[in-house]
Parts: C-alpha cells; structure tokens; sequence
C-alpha cells in the first residue's frame, strides 16, 4: 500500500509540474490540485481498507468451510463404519449362530450274476448344521440329517443326530467337547460332504470295518501337542451287537438312542499333518463289552486303524487299514472275532471342474473263519466340480462277493455343501 | 470288576490328558499377532498412511468373483510405501473370520500371515509349513499360479487363505 501511495503522489507531482512547465499555475491552482491529490490518497485508503475486511472475511469462510469439510469427512468415515457393522450382521459374518449343510442324491443301477437288477434312486442324505458360539470360548455344533427321504415306520428313511456337542477351549491349544460327536477313526468318519471324496457311496471298508458313520456320546479332549501333530482322546458310549447281526460291528451301532451304557469305549487317535497335502493318522479303541453285556460269549473288542491321505499337487492318494480284534467265544465260532478290511484309492485332478479316481477295496466282516466271507470291490469313476460345493458323480463299480457271487453296475450321484 | 476298569481306564486317560495340556505351548486359536504389530514389523516402525479402496462397481463384482461372495464391507483399508503394499483381510472358513496380513511386493506375495483364528479347527494353516507355499505367488487370470497343497480336514480355512491371497493381489494392482 505504502508503494501505491508513493506513486500516486509522484504522479500527481510529476503531472503538476508538467503543468507547471507549460504554464505556471497561480497558488489557487496548486491549492486545487493539491487537495484534489489530498482527496485521491483518502479514497485509496478507504478503498485499501475495504479490501483487508473482504480479505478477512474471506478467510474466515475458508477457515469455516475447511472445518465443515473436516465434520463431513468424520460423519462419513463414522457412517462407513456404522454401515460396515450393519452388512456383516446382515451377511451372517458377525453372528453368533451360523447354519450349513449337505445333501446328496443316488442313482444306482446294479446288476448281479444271475440277471437280477436294482435300480433306485434315493434322496440318500439331506443334512442341516446348527452351530452357535456362546462366547470366545464355548460353542455348540449340531448335525440334524434325514436319510433316504421319508422318516416313517413304513418306509427306510431315519431322522438321525449326527452331532449335538458343546465344545470348551481349556487354553489355546486344547479343547474339550462333550454331548453328541463323531468318532476319531478313519478319513471319512469326521468329513464326508459329497465333494470332498470320489465315488457316489462311501467307500465300503470304512462303512463296514470302521464302521463309518459313527457317532456316541461322550467326552473328548482334543488339541494340538507341536507344530501339524494333534491328538484326541475319548471315553463314549459303546458298541452293542449280538450273534443275530453275526457281531458285525456296523449292527452294533447304537446311534445314541436310548442306547445300552453298561460298557464304554475309549479312543484314542494321533494325527500328523506336518506337510501340507499330507495326513498320517493311527486311532485305537478299546470297547469293554461288545455286547453290552448281554452276551455272556462275547467281550471286550479293540479296533485298530490307520491312513494316510496324500494330494500332491493334482494327484492324490488314500489309504487306510482298520481291524478289529472281538474277544469271546461267541464271535471265534463264526469267525467275527476279526473283522478287517484295506483299501487304495489313487486320483488325479484333471483341473478345478474335473478328477478322476480308481479304487480297490477288500473287506471281511468273519475273517477269523476259514470259508470264504470276503468282499473285494474295485470302482472307477469321475468327479464333475461345476462349482467347488457342488459335484456330479459317475462311477462304476465291480464287486466280488463271497462263494464266488458277483455284481457290477454304475452309480451316478448330485451333491452339495454349504 | 468291569465297573473299576472302566474307571481305572477314565482316570489313566485323564492323567494324560493333563499331562499334555500343561506340557506344550502351541497355540492354536486365538490372536496370534495385532495388526498394528504386523504393520509396524512390516514398514520398520514407519507405517504410512491409510488409504482405502472403496468397494463399488468393477472392484466389488471382480471380488465377489474371486471369493464367491460379496466381501463384508463397504471398503478395504490398506497401506502402501514405494516399495509394498500391506492388505488386512477377513474372510470366514467354516463359521468365523479369520485374519490374514498379506504384504505384496511388485505383483507378487511376499508374506501372508494368519493375525487371528477363530474357528474351532484348520488352525493348521497359521504354520510356515503351509504359508511358504504362498511366497512369490502371483495372480494369473484371477488365480494363483500355483497349485496349493491343501492341509487334511482343514480344507475351507485352506481355501480362505487362498482366496485372500488372489484378493490382495488383485487389489495391489488395482490401486497400484
């Protein structure tokens, strides 16, 4: 301002003595003129001071619109995350209480060596899972599973509880469970959602030996003792079967309803998951009485299986041994007292939607005789993954049964998870 | 006589179960690093400032595509220096979140660490064992070019880990 000052007045000088030079003004003129410079200064001034108020209130509103800016930026980082909390309560991410499921759908077209087919189609299983979190710490999980359709007294379908535990957290790395659960044994016992195993049926040494799916209530401690190596270890109901299902082990499951608990069973399995794609595992049980009781010719039974489950990359490889050893009279005289069965399954993945696999199985439920009462079945088939939870299944199967009886057929099956 | 076997049975176990749980320190569940924490040892103590991606148009439908659902959220935080850029995620396996700091260098996974695990099983997957697999995987048509060998009964915390690893590197080339 100092400046504009300075050259207003030089001007004005400069221009009064310009005037001055062509004609000397009289001291009225320069009087004049001095109080017209006079005038000019004052409204420079005013005009000056304007411009500082405009200025300033000019940064005032850039001071109130910056802290506005600052309010709607917080409303909206707090709106974000207000929102954000809403759609993972709504997504199901946050809840206490989750759902899932399985189900698969059977065809099987089979046919035996006198001609006589079976052909069915059964909704085999329909499974719904209820699981809740009480806190950090404590949790439910439950399995409510319909098989074969219908429930009814006419028809073969059951309503059954798979599972109903609650399960506590000792510490970080061990927990307890007790209620309702799947026994430790064998590789399809504890996971058998349709896409994740080859084949329509579950295979048959694992449903006959182990015997596969098989459930009791108990207790189990389970955890991890180092790094990939983990253990369980259970004290559960028992088995009960009798000479009249020729004690096979699978009759002798009592599925936890109203079931016999004269004589427990206690297991034990070690896991090692080490490498990534690999599994060994070894489970013992020892049943104190096979039949409850109630068979004064039978007693105490010991199961030992083992597995390995290796995926490779795109192959894959299942193995697994299980045995059973009865005690008693009763079930030496039929041959019951071993009850054994192995089988191999190599696979390949073709690619995300495509496997292919072959299996080999031998299962004998009175391999304490010495006639003839074993099973051997091969399968080969494919697994159509259209989406990682959903599979279609084609297979074919060949079993040789005992006296040198035989059939073969193939299976088509439509399963899910969610 | 049955009776007192089975309870000489029930006591031994219990003896060793005891035995077990008071000799090992293992964890399996729980927070096993703070994000902060990961932030901090990632950048060197000088962690930058926070952007975020905002999960709309072309980004949700391409994450939604790789994780076969929407994620939980309207935007993804994340952190970038010169050099990497540091992704916080969550993604359910069977029933609850897990946390998975995931650190990626010029297009390709440098780490990716379990921060928290919450569900009951697969806690396999926090192991280096398993992670290494993950070192230097890069995304090829919205898949990792690597095949990754899964850990048995632990296959949907597996497959979460898998899809946050495609996740964060999609999102590092998106904003990058």
């Amino acid at each position: 301002m100092t400046l504009l000052k300075k050259t207003l007045v030089a001007v004005s000088v400069m221009a009064a003595v310009s005037s001055a030079q062509a004609a000397t003004p009289t001291n009225e003129e320069m009087w004049a003129l001095l109080q017209q410079v006079q005038q000019q200064l004052t409204d420079v001034q005013q005009q000056n001071q304007q411009l500082h108020v405009e200025n300033k209130n000019l940064k005032t509103q850039v001071e109130e619109t910056q802290q506005t800016a600052l309010e709607a930026n917080e409303t909206v980082e707090a709106l974000a995350e207000a929102t954000e909390e809403a759609v993972k309560v709504a997504s199901g991410s946050a809840n206490e209480t989750s759902i899932g499921g399985y189900g698969e759908l059977h065809y099987n077209n089979l046919e035996d060596e006198d001609g006589n087919d079976t052909k069915t189609v059964d909704f085999h299983r329909f499974v719904l899972f209820f699981a809740h979190e009480f806190n950090d710490r404590l949790r439910l999980f439950s399995e409510l599973e319909l098989e074969h359709s219908i429930a009814s007294k006419s028809d073969a379908g059951e309503i059954e509880l798979e599972q109903a535990y609650i399960e506590y957290d000792i510490n970080d790395q061990h927990q307890v469970k007790g209620g309702v659960f799947l026994t430790p044994v064998g590789i399809i016992n504890e996971t058998h959602e349709p896409n994740t195993f080859y084949g329509t049926e579950r295979n048959a040494v694992e449903k006959n030996i182990i015997p596969s799916t098989w459930w009791s209530a108990g207790a189990m401690f389970s955890g991890e003792i180092a790094q990939g190596f983990s253990y369980d270890l259970a004290v559960t109901s028992g088995l009960n079967t009798s000479l009249d299902d020729s004690y096979a082990v699978r009759k002798g499951r009592q599925k936890v309803s109203k079931a016999e608990a004269e004589d427990l069973a206690y297991t034990g399995r070690l896991k090692w998951t080490g490498i990534p794609g690999i599994e060994l595992a070894a489970t013992v049980q020892y049943q104190e009485d096979i039949t409850q009781s109630l068979d004064s010719s039978a007693g105490s039974a010991t199961l030992f299986e083992t597995h390995a489950v290796i995926q490779r990359g795109d192959f894959g490889l299942r193995a697994l041994y299980a045995t059973w050893d009865l005690d008693g009279s009763g079930p030496a005289s039929i041959g019951a007292d071993e009850q054994t069965g192995w089988y191999v399954e190599p696979s390949y993945r073709i690619n995300d939607y495509f496997g292919i696999f072959t299996r080999y199985s031998e299962w004998d439920n009175q391999a304490g005789n010495s006639t003839d009462t074993e099973y051997e079945q091969i399968d080969l088939g494919v697994n159509w993954w259209p989406h990682r939870d959903v599979v279609v299944k084609l297979d074919y199967q060949n079993q040789d049964q005992p006296a040198g009886g035989e059939s073969d057929g193939f299976n088509v099956g439509l399963g899910y998870q969610f | 006589m049955k009776n007192r076997r089975g309870f000489k049975y029930t006591l031994g176990l219990l003896f060793f179960i005891s035995l077990i749980v008071n000799s090992f320190t293992v964890s399996a569940r729980g927070v096993y690093q703070t994000n902060q924490d990961f932030l901090t040892e990632t950048f060197n103590d000088v962690v930058p400032k926070s952007k975020v991606v905002w999960l709309k148009g072309e980004v949700a439908s391409t994450i939604t595509e790789i994780l076969g659902h929407k994620y939980a959220g309207l935007r993804i935080r994340y952190w970038r220096n010169d050099q990497r850029s540091v992704w916080i995620l969550e993604e359910i396996g069977k029933e609850q979140p897990i946390t998975f700091g995931i650190v990626i260098a010029e297009e390709k996974i440098e780490t990716i660490k379990v921060l928290a695990f919450r569900e009951s099983r697969g806690g396999e997957i926090r192991h280096p064992a398993f992670t290494q697999q993950f070192k230097q995987a890069r995304l090829d048509n919205m898949q990792l070019d690597r095949q990754i060998d899964g850990v048995s009964g632990a296959t949907l915390s597996v497959r979460a880990m898998t899809d946050v690893a495609k996740l964060a590197l999609y999102l590092d080339k998106f904003t990058g």
